[in-house]
């Protein structure tokens, strides 16, 4: 595993050691803000998708009378009618943190309090269908914004997740085994190294022993 | 304080103009990458998109996929739903999880 030269020394394994702790320390951590962003994350798809097929179905119900009330008046008085909206809206947009993700949240503000200043034209010319399909798609309105909210924050939940999986399998596998390795084989290498000492001054002494007293030890 | 945009071929979006949206009608792809690109970087906090436009310009999508705002957000247009949205959502699932957990392949 020691794939790279390290140097067996007492300052190297204290070093190994500390990044050890801190590597541990930080995958369990990651691990956890993993599982708690995959639930968060979950939950929000969930609403997500159920959100998505209610906007859908109200969108293709508006378009649909979108449809029949185009096939009932002529194009320019339809073109008119649409020229010039009474209503505007605007969001005011805020940010929120869920486990260090910033998602946005959004709150929009119409200009005029008044329902029916959707109603941009006067209703002599036009077909009732397009009143019913403007109603139909302003009543479908919020939840497409919260959709555009829950959406966001899914995609933008997405990538933090996969980025903070790839972290936590970096550290299980590679840094960690790595390290331990590494450890092992400094430690291995100075126990070796004191043994070999060891010996050697036994055989210096039974020299010494010998050249002194003609001493023999065996 | 942030506007919405709705994007699209004229029939599918108009209907938005009267809600106070702003609706931006496009014919080709082109011109619909072109005009995505600039509103991404006005104060736009919304894109709605029509799906038939998005299918034609995924690689403009995945770019404002990642930053926080604008949210670009996918809606059938009037000729039907082709499933792109989910599909999205789907996508979003894969990324995280690694495989579709929610939708079980449908």
């Amino acid at each position: 595993m020691a794939s790279k030269q390290i140097t067996p020394t007492r300052m190297e394994l204290t070093r190994l050691k500390k990044k050890l702790v801190t590597a541990t320390r930080g995958h369990k951590l990651l691990k956890d803000k993993r599982d708690e962003l995959m639930r968060q994350f979950l939950e929000k798809v969930r609403e997500n998708k159920a959100l998505r097929e209610h906007v859908e179905e109200g969108i293709a119900a508006a378009n649909k009378n979108f449809l029949l009330a185009r096939a009932g008046m002529q194009d320019q008085v339809l073109n008119t009618a649409m020229l010039a909206p009474k209503q505007r809206v605007s969001v005011e947009s805020g940010v929120e943190n869920v486990m260090s993700v910033n998602i946005p949240t959004f709150d929009f503000k119409t200009r005029s309090p008044d329902k029916n200043d959707i109603f941009s034209y006067g209703f002599a010319f036009t077909s009732s269908d397009l009143d019913g399909a403007v109603q139909s798609l302003s009543d479908v309105f919020p939840d497409m914004l919260k959709l555009a909210e829950i959406e966001k924050a899914c995609q933008l939940m997405a990538v933090e997740i996969e980025k903070t999986r790839r972290r936590v399998n970096a550290l299980e596998h590679v840094m960690i085994p790595e390290l331990q390795a590494n450890i092992k084989y400094i430690s291995m290498k100075l126990d070796e190294n004191e043994r070999s000492t060891q010996i050697r001054l036994m055989k210096v002494k039974d020299m010494v022993l010998k050249d002194a007293h003609n001493y023999e030890t065996f | 304080m942030y506007k919405i945009a709705v994007l699209g071929d004229r029939d599918s979006i108009y209907g938005f103009a009267a809600l106070g949206l702003e609706v931006f009608p496009v014919s080709t792809g082109e011109e619909g990458a072109k005009t995505l690109r600039r509103l991404s970087e006005q104060d736009y906090a919304v894109i709605y998109i029509t799906e038939a436009l998005a299918e034609e310009i995924p690689q403009e999508l995945d770019r404002c996929r990642e930053s926080l705002l604008p949210a670009v957000i996918t809606i059938p247009g009037v000729h039907g739903n082709t499933g792109l949205g989910i599909r999205m959502v789907k996508r979003s699932v894969e990324q995280a999880v690694g495989s579709d957990i929610i939708f079980n392949g449908n």
